[in-house]
């Protein structure tokens, strides 16, 4: 029981970690630049820039 | 089993890319939904795309890391390695198999019956690897021009999904762009031909040898909360795992191995004697079933 409960424990910590970016991320207002990037085309992914 | 996920690969295909008024705006989708993070490879400058491209992000952010610390604003790609990494601590490669359209397209092409099926070489998988640490991070960052900018080099010299999904339709939309192919294009076309062609004979052979996501996805395999699990005491060692593979792996050698896309393949055609299952943070899902019923009944 208690190495199950170890198991579940430790699949929460890179969840933890990405969540905490994830936030951090927003915070710093990351997710308006991901916008402004989407919404150009990108020539480098056409093979033309 | 397998026509479910067929059916969900084809949905996610044309959810994430939903944007049916390309062919009259001549453009890109603009609007909000391109905020939300496609979790498979599917380039965000298709131009029927609505959602934005994890890898492309990635490198948009490095390559611009200098002039967005000068500029007071602090874009180091925490929100997409946050996403990505949240759907891989969930779910582990478990959107290469169920809801990547690259991998889709690659599934179908590896259906073409050819004169023979080839199985890949084991070295070969470590490249993508490489391209996620050094096409995709490492080398946007530190491969400065004179401004400080990089170049997203993943997107820029690999990436088969862009010039089949972004390259060609806009390329026919914007004819303008026409004049501007050269030799890098043509360096793309290369690659997508040879991933696509390789296809035919060797199932998912790019997701296998080459792709960053799938590479990043799969570090997660062994400590995410969906994972196969093998009851050693049913496992007869008769290698039918083996055989139903798209990966090519055999899963009683190799639980949860990183190359494993989740297609459930092996527990659902392959295994006769129940020795794989599913579960969920290391609970049996039919046990998490009985026991939501347990309590619906109770209360």
């Amino acid at each position: 029981m208690l190495k199950k409960n170890k198991q579940i424990f430790y699949r929460f910590i890179p969840l933890t970690i990405f969540l905490i970016l994830f936030m951090i991320g927003i915070a710093v207002n990351e997710p308006q630049r991901v916008l402004e990037q989407a919404w150009n085309i990108c020539l480098d992914c056409i093979g033309i820039g | 089993m397998e026509t479910v996920r067929k059916l969900i690969q084809i949905f996610f295909t044309f959810l994430t890319n939903g944007y049916v008024l390309f062919p009259w705006t001549k453009n890109i989708y603009q609007g909000p939904f391109k905020l939300v993070c496609s979790p498979g490879l599917n380039c965000y400058s298709c131009p029927a795309s609505i959602t934005y491209c994890p890898l492309g992000s990635i490198q948009q952010l490095l390559l611009g890391i200098r002039f967005s610390f000068e500029t007071g604003s602090y874009f180091f790609g925490s929100y997409v390695f946050g996403t990505i990494g949240i759907i891989g601590s969930l779910t582990g490669r478990l959107t290469c198999g169920w809801l990547c359209p690259f991998g889709l397209l690659q599934e179908l092409l590896y259906k073409i019956p050819s004169w023979r099926k080839f199985r890949t070489a084991k070295p070969l998988k470590y490249i993508k690897y490489f391209m996620l640490v050094f096409f995709v991070i490492v080398f946007p960052l530190i491969l400065t021009d004179q401004w400080g900018m990089g170049k997203p080099w993943f997107c820029k010299f690999v990436c088969p999904a862009g010039t089949l999904e972004a390259g060609f339709p806009m390329l026919a939309l914007q004819p303008d762009l026409r004049a501007t192919v050269g030799l890098l294009f043509y360096n793309k076309l290369f690659w997508m031909f040879l991933f696509l062609f390789w296809s035919v004979f060797s199932c998912r052979f790019f997701c296998k040898t080459t792709c960053p996501l799938g590479a990043f996805y799969g570090l997660f395999n062994k400590i995410s909360f969906l994972q196969l699990h093998l009851n050693e005491e049913n496992c007869t060692d008769c290698g039918a795992c083996f055989q139903v593979c798209p990966m090519e792996i055999q899963f009683n050698k190799n639980v949860n191995s990183a190359e494993c896309i989740l297609c459930m393949r092996c527990m659902n055609e392959a295994c006769k004697f129940d020795a794989i299952s599913l579960k969920c943070a290391g609970l049996p899902l039919s046990q998490i079933a009985s026991k939501k019923s347990i309590r619906n009944q109770t209360s």
